[in-house]
């Protein structure tokens, strides 16, 4: 029984992930298609000159003066036997340039994720056990702040700040200049991920604190809190007894599904603090029309997202008891 | 006992709507006055280039001797206006795919749901990024891209309260006595969402004008020469290292600003024309 049921959501699961990546291709094909974007001009550089000649057999060499529907089938099967075409900025295979750069972003992105996390939480909870004393005015207010903060202006208001008037972080990219690759310290890399992965974290802290802070009003009115504080639980007591264990759990979900705020939060990040990671190679390649790149970044950032929604929900069946009471 | 008339002593609706129209003047004000700022305002002055924020300039002046105080009212015009627009084509859209979901239920619904998921599915930067490219950047590319991310949340709220006046007896009796489903959308689930819908537009509003500045800033959404939050922004990039925080700063902090103000109009919406939410 129990079997069949997990068997069910597996199924289910990726017959939903692989609709979703059909209908992205087909989305994806349709946009670039309809974009001014010219793929010869993009392939050989706006410098260079080439005859119309040579660009008319650059086109036919790549199928370019075939029907729109027979270019998407042949993409599309190649897209699934593993060849993802080749970058044009960076004249090296798609998903090789995805590999190294989300390298860097994922670790740039778990940083910001973990530090988001916990200090939400935190927020979140001290805020909801003072429900209405001046701590918790002060990190609504916060909150509120940061919802209404643009990242990219929060990281260059930081650059400004730590960087240039402080000169407590360097200013960009993730590793030293003039320094070759193999005599650059893990301190180095650390001191280059400090600032970009604040700014990242700062803008999902506000979302998970709110939530939190929902949750744990709710259970700080609960009957049982109040039949705790009556048998005479101290507050930190009640916090460690009552209020964790119900809260925990949501707030763990919420970050896995902010999976999509987190890498749409990173392009960003990546610009201003040239991090060479996946967010920078997304706004290169489209800024240069880099089709086959770009296409890689769509469908790796929907597999980046799915993830997360698949995790929250796994975690749901793995540790929430009345799931598991559900199951059997 | 004489109670007496006091400004203090005004209740918290009173209170609240005072707010909201102070708010909404100051919006109106902003909107307005970046219209009527004209090119010759911003005229080149190499004699003035990079003055400190002060009496004469209170944001300071560019590289180029332009006034950053009305650069930034100017961007931000634009930015209200591109927002605003996108915030009621999101409206209309979530008003529609909302009410027609339920009521017609079936493939229709699931259909519904289908494309919410599929946006969701995807980083918004990121499809707004590639409508912005599709549409050949500019005005429209950054409007298209920003109402198709931003309809989502809106639907889900009109849907879930659709759903519940579809049970709902008088909605059932309607359909007793025959009423077709248009008719029943029409008359039964549009008036009700009306004030969802409302403050739905003004709480979009904020989201849509930061991923408009946002996605300027990257370089997908208005040109370079026009007097965007985003261009100011990313110019100021180039002088981050040699300390002309001005560029950067006051511009940004307007559009949290700006972006706070609409947000508390929403909320402040909210509580005016659904009393059980003003507890909170």
């Amino acid at each position: 029984m129990k079997k069949n049921r997990i068997g069910k959501f597996v199924l289910h699961r990726a017959a939903k992930l692989i609709t979703l990546l059909i209908a992205l291709c087909i989305v994806t094909f349709a946009l670039l298609e309809a974009s001014p974007i010219d793929p010869v001009t993009a392939y050989v550089g706006a410098d260079t000159k080439v005859s119309a000649q040579q660009r008319e057999l650059i086109a036919e060499h790549w199928g370019l003066d075939k029907p729109a529907v027979e270019r998407f089938l042949a993409w599309f099967s190649s897209i699934c036997q593993g060849d993802w075409g080749t970058s044009m900025i960076y004249r090296r295979p798609v998903l090789e340039v995805i590999g190294d750069k989300f390298l860097s972003s994922i670790a740039l992105m778990m940083t910001a994720w973990v530090l988001s996390g916990i200090f939400g939480f935190l927020l979140g909870v001290l805020s909801g056990i003072y429900e209405g004393s001046w701590l918790d005015k002060g990190i609504r207010i916060y909150c509120h702040l940061l919802i209404s903060t643009p990242t990219f202006w929060m990281g260059i208001v930081f650059v400004m700040l730590f960087s240039v008037k402080l000169g407590w972080f360097p200013v960009a990219l993730s590793v030293p200049i003039g320094v070759i690759q193999s005599e650059v310290t893990f301190w180095d890399k650390i001191q280059h991920i400090i600032l970009p992965a604040l700014t990242l974290s700062i803008l999902s802290v506000a979302n998970i604190c709110m939530h939190t802070r929902e949750k744990v009003c709710e259970v700080m009115n609960s009957d049982y809190v109040l039949f705790a504080k009556a048998r005479g639980e101290s507050k930190g007591l009640i916090a460690k007894n009552h209020v964790l264990r119900n809260v925990s759990l949501p707030a763990v979900t919420l970050q896995f599904l902010s999976f999509s705020e987190l890498f749409g939060g990173a392009v960003f990040v990546e610009q201003v603090f040239s991090y060479p990671g996946l967010g920078q190679a997304t706004v290169q390649a489209g800024l240069k029309g880099d089709a086959p790149l770009l296409m890689g970044i769509v469908i790796i950032s929907l597999l980046f997202v799915y993830t997360g929604n698949l995790l929250a929900d796994c975690l749901y069946l793995l540790i929430d008891p009345r799931m598991r009471e559900g199951q059997a | 006992m004489k109670r007496e008339k006091h400004f203090t002593a005004l209740g918290i609706r009173e209170k609240t709507i005072l707010a909201t129209a102070v708010f909404l003047a100051v919006f109106i004000l902003v909107m307005t006055f970046g219209i009527f700022i004209t090119e010759d305002q911003l005229m080149v002055d190499l004699e003035q280039t990079f003055i400190q924020p002060g009496s004469g300039h209170l944001f300071g002046t560019d590289w180029v001797g332009r006034d950053m105080l009305l650069r930034t009212l100017k961007g931000l015009s634009i930015s209200m206006r591109i927002g605003l627009l996108s915030s009621l084509i999101s409206a209309a859209a979530a008003a529609l795919l909302g009410i027609l979901g339920p009521v017609f239920g079936g493939i229709v619904d699931k259909a519904v749901s289908w494309l919410i998921d599929f946006v969701l599915a995807v980083p918004h930067t990121i499809i707004i990024i590639l409508i912005s490219l599709a549409c050949g950047g500019g005005l429209k590319g950054i409007v298209v891209g920003i109402t198709c991310t931003h309809w989502t949340s809106l639907t889900r709220v009109i849907r879930a309260e659709v759903l519940q006046i579809l049970n709902a007896e008088y909605t059932q009796l309607s359909r007793q006595f025959g009423k077709s489903r248009w008719y029943i959308a029409r008359e039964h689930m549009f008036p009700h969402i009306i004030p969802q819908l409302v403050v739905g537009v003004v709480l979009v509003f904020p989201h849509a004008i930061l991923h408009e500045a946002s996605i300027t800033f990257l370089g997908f959404g208005l040109p370079a020469h026009e007097p965007a939050i985003g261009v100011i922004l990313s110019e100021s990039m180039k002088y981050l290292t040699s300390g002309k925080w001005w560029l950067a700063f006051f511009p940004g902090l307007c559009l949290v600003l700006i972006s706070l103000m609409v947000d508390r109009i929403g909320k402040n919406l909210e509580k005016l024309l659904d009393s059980s939410s003003a507890h909170n």
